[in-house]
This record gives structure tokens, C-alpha cells and sequence, in this order.
């Protein structure tokens, strides 16, 4: 094989220079004369009946070309309804929007006019002064009161809220509950986030002239799907629509849908045949782009006298808002995931998703397994004080050992496929984490800085995710004359480095330098279909496709040189950007020469029978996923006078398979753990009791800044996966997942004195203040 | 009172002479009328930082600055930073720390950090972190951007 190994290289990112200097080109940056700019009305209300629109005013306002409601787009479209967006037979009619509200809005944000100007200014001018009237209807609000028969409905017309139920499970459960020596029950919650990408969503719409062509560039996490939606919603072919991601300001799972935005300039800029722009404002971005979290568990654990699991069974309220653009799988994630990495005989969770008059809600960087994973620490957590055990040890009786992997566990993933574990060291995961953290030497700091009137806590969590969903992606390798590597990808760029990690993958099998390799990805006129960033899947399915094109490429230059330079293909090595003679490094030929003599002459054979052009097209499909896993240990320092937690040491113990770029994989970890800090102690989406949302600016919904978080130590153990080529598996949300359970748990021990228990995320200082006082009705606080 | 103000700024290192509306605020001028769009709007509220230049040497947001606040000021932007052909020691210091990922908020937060180490070429960890309590970053953490920092304050 290669000797380049620039596969698991620390190699500086090929994004960076550009981006530094300013040079990166988001959606907003794109020059396009002549367009046009557009601004949306959005409900005021959680629920209300559209009784007028005012388009005939709103016209006449200066600088606006249109105003446009769904009665107005439905020339251009095939349907004003949103189509659902991942295939399911089991969504009711009406569980997804439309492009623009023709009657009915369902939560504060949603579009329902469109007006179209000669400047953003103008455009947000005649949304200002535009007076929709409204009948305001009862708004859902609450997800856990949203089931009650009489109460109102997230929809008219529509018999209850519930949009679906199931249940997940496997084993005999009551028996196991029946016979079992210990059994507790606990109540969780967690509440909704928003992604806030710091670039927020946009999208650009140009009409090509003299055709019905059309070119649109999109902030998404998905070019190929969108490209595909507008191929269907606007009556298209494949080769009319081009979508483009531009640089992309970061996604964390927002960006993974088609909102009803995209699609409305798409159609605007047809009708007007201008192109028309739109960039989302922070405040659209609270209230329209999609949020996540919100769920109530009620569970049982069963265990035995020694503190193994025997059984876990409950139920889980789901809020996806009000409405369900593409399925339920945050709700079935968590349901599916939250055995973790135990060893749990028995187990059945009934799963209500439920509607509510607020933003739409779709996965977020972690998608249902934050959740599921909370439940599971705490629950262990909980098992660990009543049986007086240590917390570490009740993990270590119940994780799956290594010598049972692959471990199938008796759960399906939500298109029918078996769950397999492909691999994983758990309990080495965590010695690694506990050592790290000096979890030996805690109890003696913790009575230490007791005895000065500090609070210090110490808490961990494991995570598992199955990351990589398929069915595929495609890739492209040319190489050109000149013996600079295009690699086609489509895969998308949004911050986590993909085009290096491609290009490392590219230059492992070509040998050539880093910085001769360009990526193209997110552009469906290079790569006809796909399915984006999601799912910490890029690195397995994109990678591993560039890594067979790569390899065909390289297989074909070896065939076509071993003519050329009349040798044996199997004497032949690619080094330096040349195939060369081994051993005999002066004699070779050039990758550009090759690229060159491929393109052939008029008349005369290619050499060594190969196909022309130095260029492979390759797809990667798999239906399995790989198990990524990681053990967070923190700890902290709890004020109970003001409720403030210090995070003190933070330790990320990853396993995502082989690396390729350990330097970007280590920045992955950073972020996610930080984005689960957000989670743990400061993000919070506030609604009202009629379902305003509360908090729309960054100085009412916190984000973590550089001061509130602690340097991350972050330590990688590589057990290779066996479902992909590289042996790599995802890691952009792994490690998000563990990391409430291990800050809530370290502020629950912190809090020992106190007696407080903590089912709950996020934690701000003023609930640690609450439930202090709460669990020490008879105390004075100090 | 007028619609348009005329404003003279020089943007690191070159003049421009504009008429622009009285409304229009500093970071839609810098993108939009000038093409200089390394300047990123975040939030528009002050907020993210994302916007930040340096405005006769202090770090300003420009999404809540004017453009007609800036007539005869001296300003600087994330376009200035580098040379022809070299990044400035803080960019060259990003790439190799990894202090970026999808590069949104670094425009701003390399602004800041300009201002804060031009003042204090020898910034702590805590003087640093405290500076870019104005930048909200969702992709890095902020560690790196920090030991990034660090590394030109020669504290690593």
C-alpha cells in the first residue's frame, strides 16, 4: 500500500487561507446584479385563522416589485404544500407546512406573505407595515398537557395532537420488573435549544436568461435533496435547477431540511425572472429555523441485588412543535439508543410524539441521543446512590465488554434495520477518562475544599451513537494535465473540514500534496445526488467514496503507465505525484503526462487498453452504521449562594474509529462538547403560556462564550470500524451526547450536602438556587 | 433633515468618497456598497460580533454603528490583515492552531484579537478569553482560537 499515510496526518486545513483572509464567499457574499431582495411577513401568533392579506397596499410601498402569498406562488409550483421530506407511510395529511400559510399558522415565525424589492431595506420596510388580520385560535403549548381530549388542537380540524405513537422494545419485561430486587422510578425532562449556526440561513435564486433554467445557492447542509425538491415542487427536470452550497456558516443539524424560505424565492425568482435573495435575520433564526430537545421521560429501572440492569421500561413524550417536515426520527433515535452502551436484558419505551404551536422541531448536533443518554446516566446515577455503590463501578458491572462485540442489540434503526454495535472498548473508554481526571484522588480535593466552603462535584456519562446513515455517496477524481487532483464530492462544507479530510483520503491513494488537490462538493452539477451532512456521516460515506475513485484512479495510471514506461504494473509506485519504476525513482512519468496521454490523439489506441481521461467516478453504499462512542468526565464548583457552576476540568474520551486529521477531529470534540455545555446550563428556548417565544435575542437566549468554558482535554482511542474501507466512524455530534448527563451529575454531587436531586437540563443558577431550597424546605440558606 | 449623508473613510489604507443613506449601517456599507464582505453580519443585534472592525484603532460592531457615523474615521478590516502573498502572524497562527471551522465569526473575533494584542502584545490566557467574551463562536469551543492567540502572545 501507499507510504504517504496522510491519512491520520495533523494536516493544516485547505479551507483555512481563504476563509482568514476574509475571501470565503457565504450566500450573502455572492455578487448578482440586479437581484432582488425578499423579506417574509411572519404570525405573530402561536395559532390564529388568516382572515386577510394586504397585498394591494403592501404593492404600492416603495422599491416592491411583489408581494406574494401561496395564492400567488401556486402558478409556479406544483403544490404549495411542503412535501414530506424523508420517505414515511405513517404521517398523517397536514403534519407538514405550507410554502407560505394560505389560512391557518400554527406557530409565532411561520411565513405567510412574501414581498419581493429593489433593496433588503425596502423589502423589510413593507413587512414592517404589513397588517395581516388575524383571528387568534388556543395555542398547544405544553407537550405533556397537549393530549388531553378537550383541551385545544395544534391544528383545526384535526382529532388530537398525538401524531403518532409506538413503542420500542425487546425481552420479557414485566417478568423481569416483576421478580426484580430493586426497581426506581424517575420523571426527566429536557428543554429545546436552537442550532445557531453563526451564519443563519439564505438562499439565492438567479433565472438563467433565455431558458427556464435556474441556479440557486443555498446555506444548507443538503444541495443535493434541495436540488431534488425543487426539481419536483417547481415542475422541473434534474438539468434545470443547479444548487450550489457556498461556504456554509456552520449547520449543527438546522440546516438539514428544506424550509418553506428556499423554496418561495426559488418560485418568486421564476415568476419575476430576477434573481431574488433572501438572508435570514437572528430573530427569523429563533423563531423559523427548526429547534430540538424537548422531551419528558417517565421511567423505571430494574436491577438486582449487585446493581446489574435487568430491565428498563417507561414512556416518552416527544414535542416536535407544529409541524413534522421530514419524520420523526429524533423521537425514534432516542428511543432506540438509550440502552447506550449497557447490557440491558429487557426493555420497552411507548413513545408519543406530540404536536405543539411552536417551531418545528428536527434534529439538532445530537438528534434524539442527548436525550436518551441524560435518562440512562442519571438512571445509573440513581442505582449508584440507593445501593450505596460507586458510580464508576455500576457502570463498569453493566457496560458491553469488548469480547462481545459486534453486539447486536435487539433494536431495529428506524428504516428496519438491525442495530449491530460493529465495535468499541467502553470499559477502556472509561479507565481512560477516570484516570485522566484524577477520579482516585477526587473524594480527597472534594473534603479539601469542603472544609473551606467549597462545593466541588465530579461527574461522568458514556455516549454511543450509530453514525453514517446511507444509502450512499458518490464521488469523482480527475486528474488534470497539469497534475493537479479535482475531487467531486458530494459531500458539504460547513465547518468541519470535509474537503481536507477528503483531499487526505485522495492523497493517500495519488500521492500528491496536499495543496494540489482542489475539492468541489455541494454542487449538484458535479454530483447528481446524495444526501449531505447529517448524521456524522460524511467521513464514513464521502471519504470512503473519494477513497475508491482515488484508488481507480490510481489502478488506471499504474495500467496505462506500466505501457509507457514498458514495465511490469506490478513494479510500478506512485510517488511524488509520478508513477516510478520501484527502486529506480528517475524512471517514471508524471500523473499530468498520464492525465495528457489519456486524453489520446486522433486515431491512435490509448495506452494499456484504459478508458479515456485520467479520471473515476465511485459510490460507496452501505446500509449499516458504525458505533462511535465517548466517556466525559468533568468537574465542577457550585456556588449554593448564587447557583453558579465553574466548570473546573472537562475530559472527552472519543472513539470514532481510525482518525484522518486528528487536529480537525480534536476542534469536532471542542465544539460539540461545548454546544452540550449550551445544553447543560445555559440554552434555553422560552415560550409563554400562549406560545410567544420569550427569548429571540442572544442577550435573553445564552449561548456559551469563552469564558464560561474550560479547555477540553480530549483523548482519542481508535477502534477501526469494519462497515467502511478507512475504518472510520462519525464524530461531529458524538460528542455532544455525553455531556449534560456528566454536568448535571457533577452538580448533583457537588450538591451532596444538600440532598439534591437533578432530572433536568438545562440547568441555570436560579433552578440550582430553586432546587436547593427545595430538597432544604427547613434550612437557612447561606 | 437629509436621506443621504456624503462620507470620506479610509479602509485599511484607502480612501473612498460615498453618498450613503442616512439609515444604512456601517456593516451593510462595508459589504454591499464597498464589495468588502470578509465583514460577516451575525445577529445584527450587537450580540455575536461576528460584524467587528476596528474603527480609528477600537474594535466597534458595525452592525450597530452607522456608515455616516464613520465619515472621516480610519478603519480596519478583516481584508487588511494579510499581505500580498503571507497571512499576518494571527492568521498563520489560526491556520496552524486550527482556530477555525466554518470561518463565520473569525473575520470579527481576529479584529478583536488584533486591537487586544496591539495593546498588549503579551495577553494571559484570562485577558484573551475575557476579549473574545464578545464573539460567539458555535463551531470551535473557543480553545483554539485561544491557543491560537496565545501562540502570538508567546505564551506557548
Amino acid at each position: 500500500m501507499s507510504a504517504q499515510r496522510i491519512i491520520g496526518a495533523r494536516a493544516r486545513r485547505v479551507e483555512d487561507p481563504a476563509l482568514l483572509r476574509g475571501e470565503g464567499v457565504y450566500v450573502d457574499d455572492i455578487a448578482c446584479p440586479g437581484v432582488l431582495h425578499a423579506a417574509f411577513a411572519r404570525s405573530p401568533h402561536a395559532h390564529a385563522r388568516i382572515t386577510r392579506f394586504p397585498v394591494e397596499e403592501l404593492k404600492a410601498m416603495p422599491g416592491v416589485v411583489a408581494v406574494l402569498t401561496a395564492a400567488e406562488l401556486a402558478s409556479e409550483m406544483t403544490s404549495v404544500l411542503m412535501p414530506p421530506q424523508f420517505p414515511s407511510s405513517s404521517l398523517p395529511p397536514g403534519a407538514g407546512s405550507y410554502v407560505l400559510a394560505p389560512k391557518e399558522v400554527c406557530y409565532v415565525g411561520e411565513p405567510v406573505l412574501m414581498v419581493v424589492a429593489e433593496s433588503r431595506a425596502l423589502a423589510e420596510d413593507a413587512v414592517a407595515a404589513a397588517e395581516v388580520d388575524y383571528e387568534p385560535l388556543a395555542a398547544v403549548v405544553d407537550a405533556a398537557a397537549a393530549g388531553a381530549p378537550d383541551g385545544p388542537k395544534v391544528r383545526e380540524g384535526i382529532a388530537s395532537n398525538l401524531l403518532t405513537r409506538f413503542k420500542v422494545g425487546y425481552g420479557a419485561v414485566s417478568e423481569a420488573f416483576a421478580s426484580a430486587p430493586h426497581v426506581y422510578r424517575e420523571r426527566y425532562w429536557q428543554h429545546r435549544g436552537v442550532a445557531h449556526p453563526i451564519e443563519g440561513r439564505g438562499v439565492l435564486a438567479r433565472p438563467e436568461p433565455g431558458s427556464r433554467k435556474l441556479t440557486v445557492w443555498s446555506s444548507t447542509q443538503m444541495s443535493n435533496l434541495l436540488h431534488s425538491m425543487l426539481v419536483d415542487v417547481l415542475g422541473a427536470d434534474e438539468d434545470d435547477i443547479r444548487v450550489i452550497a457556498p461556504a456554509v456558516g456552520g449547520g449543527f443539524g438546522c440546516k438539514y431540511l428544506v424550509y418553506p424560505e428556499e423554496l418561495a424565492v426559488a418560485a418568486a425568482a421564476r415568476k419575476l425572472g430576477r434573481p431574488v435573495k433572501w438572508v435570514e435575520d437572528r430573530c427569523e433564526h429563533f423563531m423559523a429555523a427548526i429547534h430540538e430537545r424537548d422531551q419528558y421521560w417517565d421511567v423505571e429501572i430494574a436491577v438486582d441485588a449487585n446493581a446489574k440492569v435487568l430491565a428498563l421500561r417507561g414512556s416518552l413524550i416527544h414535542d416536535q412543535g407544529a409541524y413534522t417536515p421530514q419524520g420523526f426520527h429524533a423521537s425514534y433515535n432516542s428511543a432506540s439508543s438509550i440502552t447506550g452502551p449497557y447490557v440491558v436484558p429487557a426493555y420497552e419505551i411507548d413513545v408519543q410524539v406530540m404536536q405543539t404551536n411552536k417551531t418545528p422541531v428536527q434534529p439538532v448536533r445530537g438528534a434524539g441521543y442527548p436525550q436518551a443518554a441524560f435518562v440512562m446516566e442519571r438512571l445509573i446515577d440513581r442505582v449508584a446512590r440507593e445501593l450505596e455503590l460507586d458510580r464508576a463501578e455500576v457502570r463498569s458491572r453493566n457496560l458491553i465488554t469488548p469480547d462481545r462485540m459486534p453486539y447486536p442489540k435487539k433494536l431495529k434503526n428506524r428504516s428496519g434495520a438491525e442495530l449491530v454495535i460493529d465495535g468499541g472498548d467502553y470499559p477502556k473508554c472509561q479507565a481512560l477518562g477516570l484516570e485522566r481526571i484524577g477520579y482516585a484522588g477526587f473524594l480527597a480535593r472534594q473534603k479539601a475544599a469542603r472544609a473551606e466552603g467549597r462545593y466541588l462535584g465530579i461527574g461522568f456519562a458514556h455516549a454511543v451513537k450509530p453514525t453514517g446513515r446511507g444509502p450512499y455517496e458518490m464521488a469523482r477524481v480527475r486528474v488534470s494535465t497539469s497534475g493537479r487532483v479535482t475531487v467531486y464530492a458530494g459531500a458539504m462544507e460547513m465547518g468541519q473540514g470535509i474537503k481536507t479530510s477528503l483531499a487526505q483520503v485522495c492523497a493517500e491513494q495519488l500521492a500528491v500534496p496536499l495543496e494540489r488537490i482542489e475539492v468541489t462538493a455541494g454542487d449538484s452539477a458535479y454530483i447528481p445526488a446524495g444526501f449531505g451532512g447529517f448524521g456524522s456521516r460524511q467521513a464514513i460515506f464521502c471519504a470512503s467514496a473519494v477513497h475508491l475513485a482515488a484508488l481507480a484512479v490510481r489502478n488506471k495510471a499504474i495500467r496505462a503507465a506500466a505501457t509507457l514506461l514498458e514495465a511490469a504494473e506490478s513494479d510500478l509506485e506512485l510517488k511524488d505525484g509520478r508513477v516510478v519504476v520501484k527502486g529506480v525513482p528517475g524512471h517514471g512519468i508524471s500523473l499530468g503526462d498520464i492525465s495528457r496521454k489519456l486524453r489520446g490523439a486522433p486515431g491512435y489506441a490509448l495506452p494499456g487498453g484504459v478508458t479515456p481521461i485520467l479520471e473515476a467516478d465511485a459510490s460507496f453504499q452501505l446500509d449499516l452504521q458504525a458505533f462511535a462512542n465517548a466517556f466525559h468526565a468533568c468537574e465542577v464548583e457550585v456556588d449554593p449562594g448564587t447557583g453558579h457552576v465553574s466548570l473546573l476540568r472537562y475530559v472527552a474520551v472519543q472513539d470514532s474509529g481510525r482518525l484522518i486529521n486528528p487536529l480537525i477531529a480534536e476542534g469536532q470534540v471542542h465544539g460539540g462538547v461545548v454546544h452540550g455545555i449550551g445544553n447543560a446550563l445555559f440554552e434555553w428556548m422560552r415560550y409563554d403560556e400562549q406560545g410567544q417565544p420569550i427569548t429571540t435575542t442572544f442577550a435573553d437566549y445564552l449561548l456559551p462564550t469563552a469564558t464560561e468554558v474550560p479547555n477540553i482535554e480530549v483523548l482519542f482511542v481508535e477502534t477501526p470500524s469494519t462497515t467502511n474501507p478507512l475504518g472510520v466512524k462519525g464524530l461531529g455530534e458524538a460528542a455532544t451526547i455525553a455531556v449534560a448527563p456528566a454536568v448535571i451529575a457533577a452538580v448533583e454531587n457537588a450538591l451532596e450536602p444538600f440532598g439534591v436531586h437533578i432530572n433536568e437540563a438545562p440547568l441555570t443558577p436560579v433552578r440550582v438556587l430553586e432546587l436547593i431550597r427545595n430538597s432544604n424546605p427547613e434550612r437557612k440558606l447561606p | 433633515m437629509s436621506e443621504f449623508h456624503d462620507i470620506a473613510v479610509k479602509i485599511n489604507g484607502r480612501s473612498y468618497e460615498r453618498r450613503v443613506a442616512v439609515r444604512m449601517n456601517l456593516a451593510d456599507f462595508l459589504r454591499h456598497e464597498l464589495g468588502l464582505t470578509g465583514t460577516h453580519v451575525g445577529c445584527e443585534h450587537g450580540a455575536c460580533g461576528a460584524c467587528t472592525v476596528l474603527v480609528d484603532g477600537r474594535s466597534a460592531r458595525s452592525c450597530l454603528m452607522l456608515a455616516a457615523q464613520a465619515d472621516g474615521c480610519e478603519l480596519e478590516t478583516v481584508e487588511g490583515l494579510a499581505g500580498e502573498t503571507d497571512l499576518n502572524p494571527l492568521q498563520q497562527a489560526f491556520w496552524d492552531r486550527h482556530g477555525l471551522q466554518c470561518g463565520f465569526c473569525t473575520p470579527g473575533i481576529l479584529m478583536t484579537l488584533t486591537e487586544l494584542l496591539r495593546d498588549t502584545p503579551n495577553a494571559d490566557e484570562a485577558a484573551i478569553r475575557a476579549a473574545l467574551s464578545g464573539h460567539l463562536c458555535r463551531c470551535t469551543g473557543y480553545q483554539n482560537i485561544v491557543a491560537a492567540a496565545l501562540a502570538v502572545a508567546g505564551k506557548t
